[in-house]
């Protein structure tokens, strides 16, 4: 049996063989990660029930452990309404558009050293085409819905994540100006040396940007205007029902999923050791594998996207749009020229990492001695 | 003849190509065109891509199709086009369009099939030795060689935005907008003032 199946692997054409052997990969980072969602999804609601003082799904499975299965299931075997005036292709194919950059963007991420499906030379730019498209799913649903609700919250979401891209897409010019390579397995090994040499710190207000704009391109709370339950209902995917609905779920969790990986790959160093220059805790955790630590410093991210659900207000519109082009791109702008200085000089970028670290530092006094003053009362 | 891979990703996307450029003028619903454009620049990186220039494939989608055409949409989406007025008095117009087409198909096909055909410029490109990179190289020419033209067309984009923003930008009086900054400023004991009140004792 097994001879029959290699006499056939080897009988295939050597382009068929790249094929299904890419495939393969691919499915080997699909599945984990949709199984991922699913658990995200669980996680969230404990999360969030939790710092709620509620204790969240704990019906189905130990501790409530399979509700996403029981979840997934109803919304499957529930029926995919189309409206009577929509787009009827549009509107079938807007979540398959949302959901196909979430999940292409993987194929550049490398989980550890030399593990990665594409080891492309432009994988940054990449990235931030694929990220880009994710606005057309929301678009094209919100349009072709023929629906009012479903189209103010399109027009939102669009306007929302151009703005939040150009900052983000500026963050990013500073990685690439730092590590002077668009390839994110050169980015995580230009960040090697300690965790002070990681870019978190010398790059410290565009990691700020960036994971904050990741936040608003995922259009998640508290900048989730385009589906504000008390204003527009559920924004562009009010139609959606079943599968559809499911499908943009799916998307919408694999996105925050991939703005954590990305950030840990730009910012945090990817799969690099976190105690590494620490002289006993080095030796320790030596023998840990790169992916470990990749996953570990994801999940702080994952974390940050709930914590900031349950603790933030929604921010109001014009406040979204004047945070995005009147802060960010300014803030970004002027780190640009700073890490200009730093190139033209020939520091090394640690010397910016402390330099930030001691101004953080003197900010941070500053801001208690400033405080303290008791207030004055009449 | 064996199909190279080459061949087998070109002629798909070359069809796509075709097809999605008819559709951009011919359908009728003007979303739809504009989704047509969208595709069209994917088929056409694709083909950048076959060439290996992927740093112009990925541009060319990351600022086409993530920029400018979500933009595009949001203007065709929200001005709800009236097609029918559009397409009055094509019948009239009919008989210019096809001798303007006509020429310049003409044209085309005297520079490129006759004149051309066969020369060494159409020839297959060589393929580049493993570990080229097109983004490094564009980065080579463009800072160097070409440095002048691209900062001279940095500067013109530049002064097109400080145009858009002065164009639109117009001071209304009347509106009611808040100033973030001295949102920020305000502490608490200018907003509220704690009276003690005395217990009246008269009672």
């Amino acid at each position: 049996m097994s001879e029959l199946i290699l006499g056939f692997w080897n009988g295939l054409w050597p382009e068929a063989r790249l094929v299904l052997t890419s495939l393969f990969w691919v499915l080997v980072i699909m599945v984990p990660l949709i199984v991922a969602v699913g658990f995200y999804t669980l996680v969230e609601r404990k999360v969030i029930g939790y710092i709620q003082g509620r204790v969240g799904p704990n019906r189905v499975g130990f501790h409530g452990t399979f509700q996403w299965l029981a979840d997934v299931l109803k919304l499957v075997l529930k029926e995919f309404v189309i409206p009577a005036n929509a787009n009827r292709f549009l509107f079938v194919i807007a979540p398959i558009i949302s959901l196909v950059p979430a999940f292409s963007a993987w194929a550049a991420v490398p989980f550890a050293d030399g593990i990665v499906l594409a080891d492309i030379n432009a994988a940054l730019l990449y990235i931030l085409a694929l990220t880009g498209m994710g606005v057309y799913g929301v678009i094209i649903a919100g349009w072709a819905s023929n629906s009012k609700y479903a189209f103010l919250g399109a027009m939102r979401s669009a306007a929302q994540m151009v703005a939040y891209e150009i900052a983000m897409g500026f963050a990013l010019v500073g990685v690439l100006m730092a590590a002077k390579s668009l390839n994110l397995g050169d980015i995580v090994r230009a960040q090697e040396g300690s965790i002070f040499h990681w870019y978190w710190l010398p790059l410290f207000p565009l990691f700020l940007v960036y994971f904050i704009s990741g936040v608003a391109e995922t259009n998640r709370a508290p900048f989730d205007v385009a589906e504000g339950e008390s204003e527009i209902v559920a924004g562009f995917h009010v139609e959606y029902s079943g599968t559809g609905f499911a499908v943009f779920f799916l998307a919408e969790y694999a996105n925050m999923i991939l703005v954590s990986a990305l950030s840990v790959v730009f910012f945090l160093g990817g799969w690099l050791n976190p105690f590494a220059g620490v002289p006993w805790l080095e030796d320790v955790t030596a023998g840990v594998p790169g992916m470990v630590w990749f996953f570990a410093k994801m999940a702080i991210f994952i974390y940050a996207f709930l914590w900031f659900r349950a603790t933030f207000p929604r921010y109001r519109y014009d406040q979204i749009m004047r945070l995005g082009w009147k802060v960010f791109i300014p803030v970004t702008i002027f780190w640009l020229v700073v890490m200009g200085l730093f190139i033209v000089m020939n520091w090394p970028w640690i010397n910016l990492g402390f330099t930030v670290l001691g101004i953080s530092i003197v900010l941070i006094l500053l801001g208690r001695f400033a405080g303290s003053k008791t207030p004055v009362t009449t | 003849m064996p199909i190279s891979p080459e061949a087998l990703i070109f002629y798909p996307a070359a069809a796509m190509l075709i097809c999605a450029a008819l559709a951009v003028i011919m359908v009728r619903n003007p979303v739809h065109a504009a989704l047509s454009l969208v595709v069209c620049f994917f088929a056409s990186a694709v083909l950048w891509m076959l060439l290996e220039a992927e740093f112009l494939g990925i541009a060319l989608v990351l600022v086409y199709v993530g920029a400018v055409m979500v933009l595009f949409l949001f203007v065709v989406m929200m001005l709800d086009i009236n097609v029918a007025v559009l397409r009055e008095g094509f019948v009239r117009r009919a008989p210019f369009a096809a001798l303007a087409a006509i020429i310049m198909t003409g044209l085309l096909v005297w520079a490129v099939w006759f004149e051309r055909l066969g020369l060494p410029e159409f020839a297959k490109p060589a393929l580049r030795p493993e570990g080229y990179s097109n983004t490094t190289e564009i980065g080579k020419v463009m800072y160097t060689e070409y440095v002048y033209p691209f900062e001279i067309a940095s500067v013109i984009l530049l002064v097109g935005i400080v145009a858009a923003i002065a164009l639109t930008l117009r001071r209304r009086g009347g509106t009611k907008h808040q100033d973030p900054a001295q949102q920020v400023k305000v502490r608490r004991e200018d907003r509220i003032r704690l009276v003690k009140v005395e217990a009246e004792k008269n009672h």
